[in-house]
């Protein structure tokens, strides 16, 4: 199966109104599979309007000690890099919101005094779009401040599909998986893009929307996945995008000019290909140059 | 009593640092006997989690007592764990381990009462 | 002092422009020399764009740590990849390393180690600098692409901030917050005296908003809201002012459509100097009228 990763850098440049265009159009051709990993902000849902019937509580495994068991010697406390767990004379304690859930402290209790138990961070969404799209999105509680974990969660949620093992029903139809990454360029952005086998970023001619492109293609280049561009509002701002990614060998795969009547369609939840059906065309070009790119 | 100040540098006379997680280091001293040793707090580089870390460290030292100019609620539960006091010395008055050390003999200084501030977000 | 941050939830609604703007206005009146400007979007620091600092002084910022294999001694029995929860060891023809970019750095690799030959090493992954600007003094900061500890970061620049305006007792400290809801916004909105989340009137701007709302709440942060692109789609707005008004949040403000922001961005200039006639300077101008009496009324 192939995966696409959407991504910009700066926020608002059009990421979830590629992707979504895109799947749209990737329908038509074959199964697609669809991952909103914007956990803090996921919005594609509300373009491609999926029956989101399953939801999954995750979060990350914290733990929990057998004040039985513990003979207060301490390794729990030594071995946790985060300061989740301290011994302090006869007390053990566990401050949830410091746990990364690695586990460490379970390992390497000599008393094996510790078990884990699921701290809920977020919920895992999934259903159909009524085009037929697998989707599933990650949503993280407000007040919580680890996302990787459900986005972890959400890469390895798979689709149920009647009685062929999904994995193989897509594989042999040449499926697509998209993934709607969040914003900036740190380690969210990184967790969205491991794996994937093309990056397409969606930047704005602007310098602020130049500037976050290459943060984000520079994660691209760390991570060895090739990359291409989308140019969304073209008309405003100035040609430096466009100089950049020449000199980078970057290549600009759709421009999308700014255009009221596009922006006012998005503002009210139509996917742009729905809005403005002329783009139907230039999406499948990009979604064929793109295919044909990865597996020549 | 062997009580924990939270200073900046290296002896009783070095300033008084008001933040107890971020502390450079720790002043232990024995309010008796005015004995004083100093070490260096291992939190001070932490990701996350340096309070509770700051915590754990002076109850390893055997302190019965911490002196700093706030407490988050991580720290302020550990120390509670271990059985520790802890006390409060306002942080904009320019003033030393040993100034600090006085005060709380002259019985001058008060007792946190629960959490100072809600903590702070590095992870 | 009284520290304003700016917030949106969704991305690209227009903070940095919103911020920008306000720290020219802020310099023209009698809160000129009493500013202070913090750039909390350390992912995407885009307000030293239009700001064009003068760096004063640069440090390093200095993360979590990641796992390192010392090849000389490993003997390859591979316990580390089985304590290991983020598919950071890598084993390749029978030798295993360690993918910094996986590594969550919590050292459970270091202590299975059969022959001690992990070991954790720090690593320098952005940097934390002091400048001045057209508009008054900037903490701002960069975490190298792909890292992790945001937070910890935007918490440095935040404390940095407030110190130097508490030294040179500065009234007000404006700080442009990154979007989402997580680490780095609750680094970035927690202590602040009041927030102004800019919003735009879209389906996605609307969702987002709701979430950043939640969490500026739940760190007991009073809350503005600001409608940029009001016009785009009226309907939008208009369900942004109900909502805010059921939850008793004011609206300060509606700011139109147009190009000129873009303009002025190109030419690395705060919209309200680039053309202050325009239709956004105007109401970014009455927008700050708005908001400073909330700011500088805020209880302490």
């Amino acid at each position: 199966m192939m995966q696409i990763v959407i991504a910009s850098g700066k926020g608002g440049t059009g990421k979830t109104t590629v992707a979504t265009s895109l799947a749209q159009v990737a329908a038509e051709r074959g199964a697609v599979r669809f991952l909103d990993c914007d956990v803090e902000a996921p919005n594609a849902a509300l373009f491609l309007h999926p029956v989101l019937e399953t939801h999954r509580d995750v979060g990350i495994r914290v733990p929990r000690v057998d004040a039985q068991a513990c003979t207060y010697c301490g390794k729990c406390a030594e071995v946790c890099q985060f300061h989740a767990i301290a011994v302090v004379g006869k007390k053990v304690l566990v401050f949830d919101d410091l746990c990364h859930g690695c586990g460490s402290c379970t390992w390497h209790c000599p008393e094996q005094a510790i078990s884990e138990h699921l701290a809920v961070t977020g919920v895992i969404d999934s259903g159909t779009t009524p085009e037929g799209i697998a989707f599933a999105q990650g949503v993280m509680n407000v007040g919580q401040t680890m996302g990787v974990p459900i986005l972890r969660e959400l890469k390895q949620w798979t689709p149920a599909t009647g009685d062929a093992p999904p994995s193989t029903s897509l594989r042999a139809s040449g499926a697509l998986e998209i993934r709607d990454a969040p914003p900036g360029a740190s380690c969210p952005v990184v967790e969205t893009m491991r794996g994937a086998d093309f990056a397409l970023l969606v930047t704005e001619p602007t310098p602020f929307g130049l500037h976050d492109l290459k943060q984000v293609a520079a994660i691209a280049h760390d991570l060895g996945i090739p990359a291409g561009v989308v140019i969304n509002r073209d008309g405003i701002g100035d040609a430096a995008v466009g100089t950049w990614c020449a000199d980078r060998g970057l290549p600009i795969l759709l421009r999308i000019p700014m255009e009221r009547r596009i922006a006012e369609a998005i503002a009210s939840g139509q996917t742009l290909v729905d809005a403005v059906p002329d783009y139907r065309v230039g999406f499948q070009e990009l979604l064929e140059r793109i295919v044909a790119g990865v597996n020549p | 009593m062997k009580l924990a100040i939270s200073i900046a540098g290296q002896t009783i006379d070095s300033p008084f640092d008001a933040r107890f997680g971020r502390a450079e280091s720790f002043c232990l001293v024995d309010s008796d006997t005015g004995a004083w040793t100093v070490h260096a707090n291992p939190a001070l580089s932490a990701s996350g989690g340096a309070g509770v870390q700051a915590a754990q460290f002076v109850a390893k030292l055997g302190a019965q007592a911490v002196v700093s100019g706030a407490y988050g609620p991580k720290a302020y539960d550990t120390l509670s764990a271990g059985n520790i006091q802890r006390f409060l010395a306002p942080g904009n008055e320019a003033r030393s381990g040993a100034d600090i050390l006085a005060a709380f003999r002259a019985g001058q200084l008060t007792e946190a009462d629960g959490t100072t501030h809600g903590g702070h977000h590095g992870g | 002092m009284k520290q304003l941050v700016i917030l949106s939830g969704k991305g690209g609604t227009g903070k940095t422009s919103v911020t920008a703007a306000f720290a020219h206005l802020a310099s023209q009146g009698p809160l000129a020399d009493r500013i202070l400007l913090a750039d909390a979007d350390v992912d995407a620091a885009n307000l030293e764009l239009v700001l064009q600092p003068r760096r004063l002084d640069t440090q390093p910022f200095r993360g979590g740590q990641v796992a390192v294999i010392n090849e000389d001694t490993c003997v390859h029995c591979g316990d580390c990849e089985s304590v290991c929860r983020f598919d950071a060891i890598i084993e390749t023809d029978g030798r295993w390393t360690i993918d910094p970019i996986a590594c969550d750095g919590c050292a459970a690799c270091v202590y299975q180690c059969p022959t001690d030959s992990i070991a954790m090493q720090e690593q320098t992954v952005g940097e934390c600098a002091r400048s001045d600007s057209r508009y008054g003094p900037l903490h701002h900061a960069h975490l190298s692409p792909g890292q992790e500890n945001s937070g910890k970061l935007v918490t440095q620049v935040r404390q940095r901030a407030r110190q130097q305006a508490l030294d040179e007792q500065r009234q007000v400290v404006i700080v442009d917050g990154p979007p989402g809801i997580g680490c780095p916004v609750i680094a970035a909105v927690s202590g602040a005296d009041l927030a102004l989340l800019v919003t735009e009137p879209t389906v996605s701007g609307i969702h987002d908003l709701r979430r950043a709302l939640q969490t500026v709440q739940h760190f007991g942060v009073p809350a503005l809201v600001c409608i940029n692109k009001a016009d785009v789609y009226p309907a939008g707005a208009r369900e942004i002012e109900a909502d805010c008004a059921a939850q008793g949040i004011p609206t300060v403000g509606r700011i139109p459509f147009d190009l000129t922001v873009a303009s002025a961005m190109v030419a690395g200039e705060a919209v309200t100097l680039y053309r202050p006639d325009a239709p956004a300077s105007l109401a970014l101008s009455a927008l700050w009228a708005r908001v400073l009496p909330f700011l500088l009324e805020a209880p302490a």
